[in-house]
Formats: structure tokens, sequence, C-alpha cells
């Protein structure tokens, strides 16, 4: 065991597919999803831990982990290359007792209890990879430990109409807990647990073990641990978040989330110096807006060279928009091309991709008569579309075409 | 050929800081921002990286807080090593060494850096060159031809102004520098130093000592100039894309060169990049109604008005109803409501008030000092 100890740990929970992206998650996590012209989505989480004062984070990773492996690399770009601490990709592993992958989120934090001991931390955040957001991790722990709880859970208050997709807490007035109902049909409150946790260490480390030799258990802590922890009446309050908060888990919502950063009224600001967002940063030149583009209400990343007309999208870093090709309402994420005459709105194009001359992706959604057939178009990471090839509204392509 | 590992870099980050007196007046040559993002010191430094040298030294004199700063570790460049990377040399190396009049005795006050290196080759070069530059096949045809000095030099046509800020090359056909002229009044065609030599380390360690006894302290008239009969000192020809910064004109020449996409391509290869530090800012954001045509533009800009034919480096913000065109605007500098700035440069952290009008010309763009409000 490390002599130097670390008050607080972060384990974010990288490992998911996030299926509900379909063919922008084939071939990386969920987490590692590009956003916001030059991030992926890890940024948030590993950005606020940095400037929340944790420089010790495990990324718990799985599901096609390459790009996140490479992404995250020495933990540089966040400042979390560190002698003592700093990040580090936590893999499933094989044992002399045999190999298992995480089998929940419980269970990847229990594979790594050797980890956290490491640091012999009094307390542990547990974090998913699946939101935008800027938040105080130590505001959190903060509370956490002037309410001498056992677990802190952040909660958002959404619409009631919304709260059935959430995990839902109903809390006394002094802020405990009482009850956690995940996705309730008939919700008591419309407190939403936004997945991130602030567990006492010793007490989690307690309850992971009997998770685990509890052979019907599901691993998992929104089934099992909450419920657990609730039940022993163990002390656990709600900690409340008002700020912006986005899950990114399909398509329109990664799709609203990047809209977002354009609008000057939601409440995320990214230009914000005292609360940056860190990524890896491409090496490349400014972008260049040439003389036949036309650019406005849009966020143009490093690298790219526009001749086109681009509104209302977001443009990550090495994208050509060639000379009469209209990009509207979209996102074009890094190093893809859009050729000649080509048209992509409403429509989400994935990392090198290259749009034929005279395509069309996407469609506005007023010049659609069946409103249920519209939705934004997606074309997967890698895809070519040949010239004047067509992807209707709703499209999920992730094979040339 | 020479492993590049074994070729050890040196940036004179100072040299030629008087023809850039305005820009250099609070940061050394080499961190004068160029091109949106960079600092010149990124050139040569880039150079030396994706020609697989592993170790640089920076020779600094004066002013050097900013490039210190920029440089930080060298992690951006991937020269944080464990062995060799980054070493910024500042003055007062050691005890005997004073402030340098010239390149001799700045290396010699980088003299231990020098021979520690265990380097077979060394390459110099300062900072007032826009190129991309590939160094091994100069290395190479200096180790071929068994040179003493190689000197790299470029063609160009220069007026008298331009040539009297040089050091001129005379060339024969079996590469042999015959003649050389520091700061001539001619014009034309003519064969300029881009002040880049390569030399053996123990050769140049035998000139530094050398130097030393005999209080000598100029290369270019005291090497160049002085010993051309007794070493071999050789021409190499570059033949691709360079400018040298040698004056307000030229800086401002060379950044408009930029917006010449094959130039831009070349300089700023994908393959063979320009390293620079990464300021952790979000992608340029234009708002509604903007109008931005033939311009580089870096991440963290805001932009709302209309932006010409010119430069933005990170963090400017344009507002409504503003123009800006032909012009170069370095860091975080604000161009407020209907202000319009032409044919000018302003440094870092300029702020140009509201409805104000500013108009240089293309020979003599107007400056606008780092952190003045207009």
């Amino acid at each position: 065991m490390n002599h130097i100890k670390k008050e607080c740990v972060a384990m974010l929970l990288a490992g998911g597919q996030g299926s509900r992206l379909y063919a922008l998650t084939q071939d990386m996590a969920k987490p590692a999803v590009p956003y916001g012209g030059k991030y992926r989505i890890i940024d948030f989480p590993l950005s606020n831990c940095v400037n929340s004062g944790i420089d010790t984070v495990g990324v718990l990773t799985q599901y096609q982990p390459m790009v996140l492996n490479e992404y995250i690399g020495n933990g540089q770009p966040w400042g979390l290359d560190r002698a003592h601490g700093g990040v580090h990709v936590l893999p499933p592993y094989e044992t002399a007792a045999g190999k298992s992958w995480y089998s929940g989120t419980a269970n990847a934090i229990y594979q790594n209890i050797n980890f956290v001991d490491r640091y012999n931390p009094e307390y542990v955040v547990i974090l998913s990879g699946d939101h935008i957001y800027k938040m105080d991790y130590s505001k959190m722990v903060d509370f956490h430990k002037t309410h001498e709880a056992d677990a802190t859970i952040a909660v958002l208050e959404v619409p009631w109409e919304e709260a059935p997709r959430f995990g839902i807490m109903s809390v006394n007035p002094d802020g405990t807990i009482y009850e956690f109902a995940e996705k309730p049909k008939e919700p008591k409150s419309n407190l939403a647990s936004m997945g991130i946790y602030v567990f006492t260490w010793s007490k989690l480390r307690q309850y992971l073990i009997d998770n685990e030799n509890d052979a019907e258990a599901s691993k998992d802590f929104g089934k099992n641990i909450i419920p657990a922890m609730l039940d022993n009446k163990e002390k656990m309050v709600a900690y409340h978040f008002d700020g912006y908060w986005k899950d990114v888990g399909t398509i329109d919502s990664l799709w609203e989330a990047n809209m977002d950063v354009l609008d000057p009224n939601v409440p995320l600001d990214l230009l914000d110096d005292s609360w940056k967002i860190y990524s890896r940063n491409p090496v490349m030149p400014p972008h260049y807006a040439g003389l036949s583009s036309k650019i406005e209400n849009s966020m143009i990343a490093e690298g790219c060279e526009i001749e086109g007309d681009i509104d209302f999208s977001v443009l990550f870093a090495g994208v050509t928009v060639e000379e009469g090709a209209v990009v509207r309402s979209s996102i074009i994420m890094p190093n893809s091309v859009i050729k000649k005459g080509a048209v992509v709105e409403y429509a989400i194009i994935g990392e090198d991709c290259v749009v034929g001359e005279g395509a069309h992706i996407g469609e506005r959604p007023e010049l659609v008569e069946d409103k249920s057939q519209w939705g934004v178009a997606v074309i997967g990471h890698h895809v070519n579309v040949s010239d004047k090839a067509v992807a209707p509204p709703k499209a999920m392509i992730s094979k040339d075409i | 050929m020479a492993s590049m590992a074994n070729v050890l870099g040196l940036i004179f980050a100072n040299m030629h800081e008087q023809t850039l007196p305005e820009l250099t007046k609070t940061r050394a040559m080499g961190s004068v921002p160029f091109g949106s993002k960079y600092r010149l010191i990124d050139f040569p430094l880039s150079w030396m990286v994706n020609s697989g040298m592993t170790q640089v030294g920076i020779i600094t004199k004066q002013n050097y807080y900013s490039l210190m700063n920029h440089l930080g570790m060298g992690s951006e460049w991937d020269l944080a090593r464990k062995t060799g990377g980054l070493h910024i040399l500042p003055p007062y190396g050691r005890e005997s060494a004073k402030v340098y009049r010239g390149r001799l005795e700045a290396l010699a006050g980088a003299a231990e850096f020098i021979s520690e290196s265990n380097a077979e080759y060394v390459v110099m070069a300062d900072s007032n060159v826009v190129a991309n530059m590939d160094l091994r096949p100069i290395v190479d045809f200096h180790e071929k031809n068994e040179a003493d000095i190689t000197c790299v030099y470029g063609r160009a046509a220069y007026p008298e102004e331009r040539a009297l800020a040089q050091t001129v090359l005379y060339v024969d056909a079996n590469n042999v520098v015959y003649d050389v002229l520091a700061r001539p009044a001619i014009s034309g065609e003519m064969n300029v130093a881009l002040n880049i030599y390569v030399m053996k380390r123990k050769f140049l360690e035998s000139l530094i000592r050398e130097s030393e006894c005999r209080s000598l302290y100029s290369f270019e008239t005291d090497i160049l100039q002085h010993k051309l009969r007794d070493y071999k000192i050789l021409g190499y020809k570059y033949e691709e894309y360079f400018e040298i910064i040698d004056s307000m004109k030229t800086y401002y020449k060379a950044t408009m060169d930029m917006m010449n996409r094959d130039i831009c391509r070349e300089v700023f290869s994908l393959d063979t990049p320009i390293y620079t530090k990464v300021r952790d800012v979000a992608p340029a954001k234009y708002g509604i109604d903007c109008n931005v045509k033939g311009s580089l533009i870096a991440d963290g800009c805001q932009i709302e008005g209309t932006v010409e034919n010119s430069v933005l480096f990170r963090g400017v913000k344009v507002a409504k109803g503003a123009v800006i065109k032909n012009s170069i605007i370095m860091q975080d500098a604000v161009v407020e409501e209907n202000a319009s700035f032409v044919d000018a440069i302003a440094d870092k952290d300029v702020t140009i008030s509201k409805d104000r009008s500013i108009t240089g010309s293309e020979n003599f763009p107007v400056y606008i000092s780092k952190g003045a409000t207009v």
C-alpha cells in the first residue's frame, strides 16, 4: 500500500456501450464520442475532477476501449500525469480464479477494490461518462462530510413527465433520502439521480463485497448497492444540483446537446476560463474561412477548411466543406469531408467520413409531411457516401452508401 | 547517414530583435506570435522534432519569461524526455559568461550543455524564418560532403532595405561558399542566409574555444568571413517556401502569405506539423449575421462582425458591426461594436473601442502595442 494517502479518489465508469447511439458507438465506447467541436464526452467528468482538486481517477473500460485508451493516454491534457495518483485506465482482467468481465457497475468497482485501497481514501466519487455538465465535486464531498453521510447522491429536479426515465429519490426535508425507485411508472418525486455518488470508502467497500457474495444480485449501484444501503438505514443524503446537465445517450439528445453550445441562453459556457474543459488537442493550424464561405451561428474548430455555407452547426477539427456545399443544423465530427454541392441538414456525420458531391443527408423537419418519419440522420464513423447518394431523415448509416 | 537522434539542436531565441523592435519590446524574438496561434520559435523547434532530433537547447538572452511560459517542459513538442529533450539555456550559464554580444559568445555560454550532449552533429537555427523545413537532407549533405560548416540559404529577390538586414552568401557550382557579405547595400536576386548552420559538435567546440581565446564573438564576421579560406564552408540551397521576418513589413507579409492555401498547407503541413503550446479553449464561435471571408481563425474567437483577409489569434472578440480587414489581431484582443480595423496589427489584449477607426496601409501597417486601449 502507498503510504501517501489521498482523501478522495474518483472512479469513472466508462465501459458502457451506449447502444442507443448505434453507428456512433460501433467502434468506440460512449464516453469517447465527440462532443462540442473539440471534446469527447469523457472530457467533462475528467475536467470536473481536475477542477475539483481530485487528482486520482480510475477509468473503468470494457466495451471498445481502444479509442478511449489512446485518448486518455498518460492524462497529460488534463494535468493528470501525476507521479502519485493521476489517471489510470482499468480494464477487466484475468485472475488466478479465472476471467471475469465487469458484470455491472458495482462489480466493476468491486474488481478494482485493490486500486482504490492503494490510495487509502476516505471518500470515493463514482462518476459515469455519459453526461455533459460542469460540477464542482469538492462541494459535494464537503456536503457529504458536513452531513456525516455514508452516501451522497447528486440529484436534479426534472419535469414530472420525464421522471419515469430516471432513478428517482424521495427525500426528507433534512435532505436524507428515504426511498429510491429505478425508473418508476408512478414517480413519488421529481428528484432524479444524476449517477454521481460520493461514498465513504470503508462503507462502500463492505457493501461491494456483500453484494458480490449475493449470487442473486445484478451487481449494480442503482439496483443493489443504493437499495441495500437504504434498507440498512445508512445515512444517505441528496445533493441538489441546478446547473446544465444533459444525458447524451440517444441520437436526439446528442444532437440537442451539441446545438446547446450554440445557444447563448443555455447555461453551458465552454469559454468560461474559471472552469475549463480540457481535451486532447489535435495538432492543426487555425481554421480557414474561405472566400466563398458563409458561416453563421456555428462553432468551428481548428484545422477546418470552409468554402461552403454553414449555419447552426458544430464542426470538429479538420473538417473540409467544399464550395457550394451546405451544412445546416448538423454536427460534423473530426476530419470528415463534405464535397461540392452536398447538403447536410439535421444530421450527425461521424469521424473520417466523406460525403460525396451532390449527396443529400437528412432533411429539414418542415419539409417532411409525416412528422413521425422525421429525425436526425446519422452517418457512422469512417463511412463514404457516394456522389448524389441520399440518406433520409432518421437514417442510420454504418456502411458505405 | 547520421542518426538524427545523434544531432543536437540549438535555437537562438533572441537574435534579430532589433529588426522587430515593436513586437520584441516585451518578448523574445522566439515568442513573437505568428499565424493565429504560433510563436516564431515553433518553426525551428518543430523542424528539429519532425526531423527526428531529440535534444534541443534554447539559447536565451533577455525577455525570456514569455518564452519559458510558452515552452514549458516541452511536452507539446514531445520534448519532455527522460534523456535529452528540451533545455532552456539562460545567460549567465557559468560564472565567467557575460550577456553575450554575438553568436560565438552565446555558444560559449552553452559550452557545457553542448559537450554533455555527446551528439555527433549540431544544427543551429534562429527564430526568424517561417518555413516547414526537413533538416535531414541538410545534415546528410553536410556529412556526405565532409564540410566543416554548412550554411542553409534561400534564393530571393530583395530590395536594398531588406538586404541590409541579411547575411548574403556567394556559392559556386560545387556548393562552396566563396564570399560572405554581412548587411550589404545591394538589391536583386541573392542567396540569403537562413541562419541555419550544421557542424560537427567537436568542430563547434573547437571554434568556441578558439574564439574565447581571441575574444571573437560574431559567427558571421569572425568565422564565416575571416575563416572562409581556412575551413570547408558549404552552402545548402533550400528550395521550398520560406520567409525571413526582418521587419514589421515582412512580418505582415509572411502572415498574409498564410492566406494562400498552398503556402498555408505547406507551412502547416499535417504530416510534419508545426507544434505549439496548447491553450484549452472552445472552438471559435460565429454569431448571427457575422461575415467572415478569406481569414484564418483560431479557437476561442467569438465573431459577430465582419472579418476579411485577416488572421485572428485565440480568444479574439469581434463585436456586432465591427469591421476587420487585412489585419492581424493577437490573442484576447477585443474589437468593439462598429469599430473598424484595416491594414493594421493589434498585439495581445488590445481593445479597439466602440466606433473607433484604425487604418494603416499595406506597406506601413499600423501597430497597436500590447494591452493598449484605443
